[in-house]
């Protein structure tokens, strides 16, 4: 045994040198979900992270990655350092005691010295979770199919009489029911206040059964700019940066519309229990700083979390495109937003779902 | 002296006593041998599921995380808003929760029943340190008063025992009211009666279409001389090898409205280019996908058991004067019911569960109850009404199964 150890040791020592990893290097599991988003941060700040540090990521694809931090967490067998999850999950989570706190003050201040907590957008930063992007669920539509008159607002979704053809919507009450009662002509900052009444929910789903028998529903990101390719659908709701990518990326005549957009952030969590707790800190530590968030821009068209990213983001990574006209929260796509209330879906969550649920199944 | 006494193995052990020995001895070995297999379907199969079935009817969330509030609740009768030292309890086990950062997941177990309880326990727990000393009653009311509605207290006092029927209520469309009575819950809210039968209507179907295809081919290929029917049962099996994502995938681009059958039957005229067939994202989706993917299920036993019809009896039927029909369904046809019991069932059962082709194809109409259960496993985190519904899924499929032992024997089925 003691005659042993020093050539265990030697053994290790020279897989070590010939590996050039540092003896200290970990590998963290990265979650996260899928597609052309994951590859933004695999670049953005993956890539960066493993040359500056010598530790390794693994990056694993989820449709929603929050969904195994719960199983994960109550079985007591917890292998995900590093989520990156919708707001109402970091919030639900957070409040159910799933996740780590993170302690705001760690994080690095701007270039120019503004403390993290005033630098990142009013709401990114939680008890447990720090925000990289602005993301927002928008409709889009292929422009070689329209001949006259295109989509310019959130009402020509649902209006198949004057755009026939089918729609793609996600497969949820949310944002459905936002974005039918703005088509309606609810004003964006009414537009939760009408949901918590009766008399808001039942306008929506009148307004979804307008266009019920023309839906093809999706689920993945991914689905939307498929069905749009395939000419599946006319027009359908997606997340912005997936419409950018096929439109810039792959050359495909998809326009977005901005009109009636609903805006969403997205963060970085780690679950209770973390297997490599203090390397998943760093990583957010990095990840989250002024320059990464303005690079993971260049890659996909969501909006970095930070004030002080954006006058750093710069051109697409195919060096031609400027990305701030494309981003969620520039001013010209602001006109009619809405900015996703995570407080009512965690409240309303089970209950519209449900409904929604009953109204899809129903004939 | 007599005889029988004496019968005993050469080292003198009476034969009885010699021979259980060897049978137990026996028995024991046959044990050691399938140990492992018990052991792993114990640990991976039986013991997970009876977990998750428990968690239909255990849910301790809240007698866990509000003691002393559940301690008062099962004690008392709760018809209507109790006084002073219900709500003692209840800011007491709130300051409590609050600091063990408790109060939301007890919130989301009273949001099952009640929606808005998430944010009613989030805000209150917030504003707790403002409640100074009794009486408390008045305090709470004034922060919300929710606190003062009667269907909360209801609600709060059936959670205050560890085990509980909700789940097994909300899965068969059910629901309490204020008082605690079990009504049908509102018609906008009822799903799962409706997607549970339309998941025995689907998944019979299936099993039907599967055995009118099914059944000619098995018979083919029972009856082609071997190099051929080895050569066709690759057919059978290839496709049966093939992943499940990438079959149900080819079946969209094959037949979704811009898809392949469609434009070609566009482009020969048939249909106009705004009449397009929608076979995707609907019921039919899901039945023409899933009927394709079962028909190895009952292939495979219809074949095994064809194969082992002799020929000779049909042909001793015919001459005997019997026409085709009359031979096909009076000898041909009874000797292969082991088989269409065996595959009818097997192809029933798997689709009566099934998850990812619905999921995949069949937009809304053709979603069936497993859907449901991966969404409440997955997205909305009700693991308990999802045990409810699996455990329900569960419940009728042996219903069936039993009642099929009943009609037709399961003696009488052959898989192979």
């Amino acid at each position: 045994m003691t005659a042993m150890k020093p050539i265990a040791a030697a053994a290790l020592a020279a897989g070590l040198v010939l590996s050039g990893v540092p003896a200290n290097a970990g590998e963290i599991t990265v979650v996260s979900w899928g597609g052309a988003y994951t590859k933004s941060q695999v670049e953005a700040y993956h890539k960066p992270w493993m040359a500056k540090t010598g530790h390794k990521i693994k990056s694993v694809d989820a449709p929603n990655p929050a969904a195994p931090i719960k199983a994960q967490v109550k079985a007591g067998n917890v292998s995900i350092d590093v989520a990156d999850v919708e707001y109402s999950d970091a919030v639900r989570y957070c409040d159910e005691g799933l996740l780590e706190s993170i302690d705001p003050a760690i994080l690095p201040p701007a270039p120019d010295g503004t403390p993290a907590t005033e630098d990142f957008i009013e709401g990114a930063l939680t008890d447990c979770a720090v925000a990289s992007i602005v993301w927002s669920t928008v409709f889009a539509y292929d422009a070689s199919k329209f001949k006259g008159a295109e989509p310019r607002t959130i009402a020509d979704l649902f209006d198949v009489k004057t755009f026939p053809g089918k729609r793609g919507l996600r497969k949820g009450a949310k944002p459905n029911l936002e974005m039918a009662l703005m088509a309606d002509g609810v004003p964006a900052a009414e537009v939760y206040k009408m949901l918590t009444t009766d008399a808001g929910v039942a306008r929506a789903f009148k307004k979804l059964d307008t266009i019920k028998t023309h839906v093809v529903w999706w689920e993945a990101g991914a689905q939307p700019p498929q069905l749009l390719a395939d000419g599946e659908v006319a027009m359908t709701t997606a997340y912005n940066g997936r419409i950018f990518n096929a439109a810039i990326g792959e050359n495909k005549p998809f326009k977005i519309v901005w009109d009636g957009q609903v805006l969403d952030f997205d963060l970085f969590v780690i679950p209770k229990g973390a297997p490599n707790k203090d390397l998943a800190l760093e990583f957010i530590k990095f990840a989250t700083d002024t320059q990464r968030l303005a690079d993971q821009a260049k890659y996909i068209a969501y909006g970095p979390a930070r004030k002080s990213s954006g006058k750093l983001v710069g051109l697409y990574q195919d060096g031609k495109t400027p990305m701030a006209p494309h981003m969620p929260t520039a001013e010209a796509n602001m006109g009619n937003a809405l900015v996703n209330n995570f407080e009512f879906w965690a409240d309303r969550d089970s209950e519209l779902n449900e409904r929604f649920n009953a109204w899809i199944a129903s004939n | 002296m007599t005889a029988a006494a004496a019968l005993t193995t050469g080292d003198g052990t009476p034969l009885k006593t010699a021979l259980a020995r060897a049978t137990r001895r026996a028995r024991l070995k046959a044990l050691f041998l399938v140990a492992p297999l018990l052991l792993f379907v114990i640990v991976t199969f039986a013991v997970p599921i009876g977990q998750m079935l428990y968690l239909s009817v255990y849910n301790p969330v809240f007698s866990d995380n509000m003691p002393r509030l559940s301690a008062w609740l099962r004690v008392h009768d709760v018809a209507q808003v109790p006084g002073e030292d219900a709500f003692e309890a209840l800011v007491l086990d709130l300051t409590e929760a609050r600091a063990n950062r408790t109060h939301a997941q007890v919130g989301t177990r009273i949001n099952y029943e009640r929606t808005g309880a998430t944010s009613l326990f989030k805000s209150t727990a917030r504003k707790i340190k403002r409640i100074k000393g009794p009486p408390y009653k008045d305090q709470l009311l004034a922060l919300n008063e929710e606190w003062g509605e009667l269907h909360l207290w209801t609600v709060m006092a059936r959670a205050a025992s560890p085990h509980t029927a909700a789940f097994y209520a909300q899965a068969l469309d059910l629901s309490y009211d204020a008082e605690g009575e079990i009504v049908r819950a509102p018609e906008n809210r009822r799903i799962y009666g409706h997607l549970f039968l339309r998941t025995l209507f689907l998944s019979a179907l299936i099993a039907g279409l599967c055995l009118l295809l099914g059944y000619p081919a098995a018979h083919l290929l029972a009856s082609l001389p071997l190099r051929y029917s080895n050569m066709l049962m690759v057919l059978v099996l290839l496709p049966f090898w093939t992943s499940l994502l990438v079959r149900t995938t080819s079946w969209i681009t094959l037949l979704q409205s811009q898809g392949v059958l469609n434009d070609m039957l566009v482009s020969i005229g048939i249909l106009g280019d705004d009449g397009r067939l929608q076979l995707m994202y609907n019921q039919w989706g899901t039945v023409i996908a899933m009927t394709h993917i079962m028909l190895p299920f009952m292939i495979l036993p219809l074949y095994s058991v064809m194969k082992t019809v002799p020929k000779d009896y049909v042909r001793a039927a015919r001459s005997l004067g019997a026409g085709p029909v009359t031979a096909f369904l009076r000898v041909y046809l009874p000797q292969t019911v082991p088989g269409i019991g065996a595959g009818v069932l097997l192809v029933f059962i798997i689709s009566v569960g099934y998850y990812i082709t619905p999921a995949l194809v069949g937009g809304s109409s053709g979603q069936l109850i497993s859907n449901q259960i991966a969404f409440h496993m997955l997205q909305s985190l009700n693991w308990g009404l999802a045990a409810a519904l699996g455990a329900l899924l569960l419940g009728g499929v042996i219903l069936l199964y039993w009642l099929y032992d009943r009609l037709v024997g399961v003696d009488n089925m052959k898989l192979g």
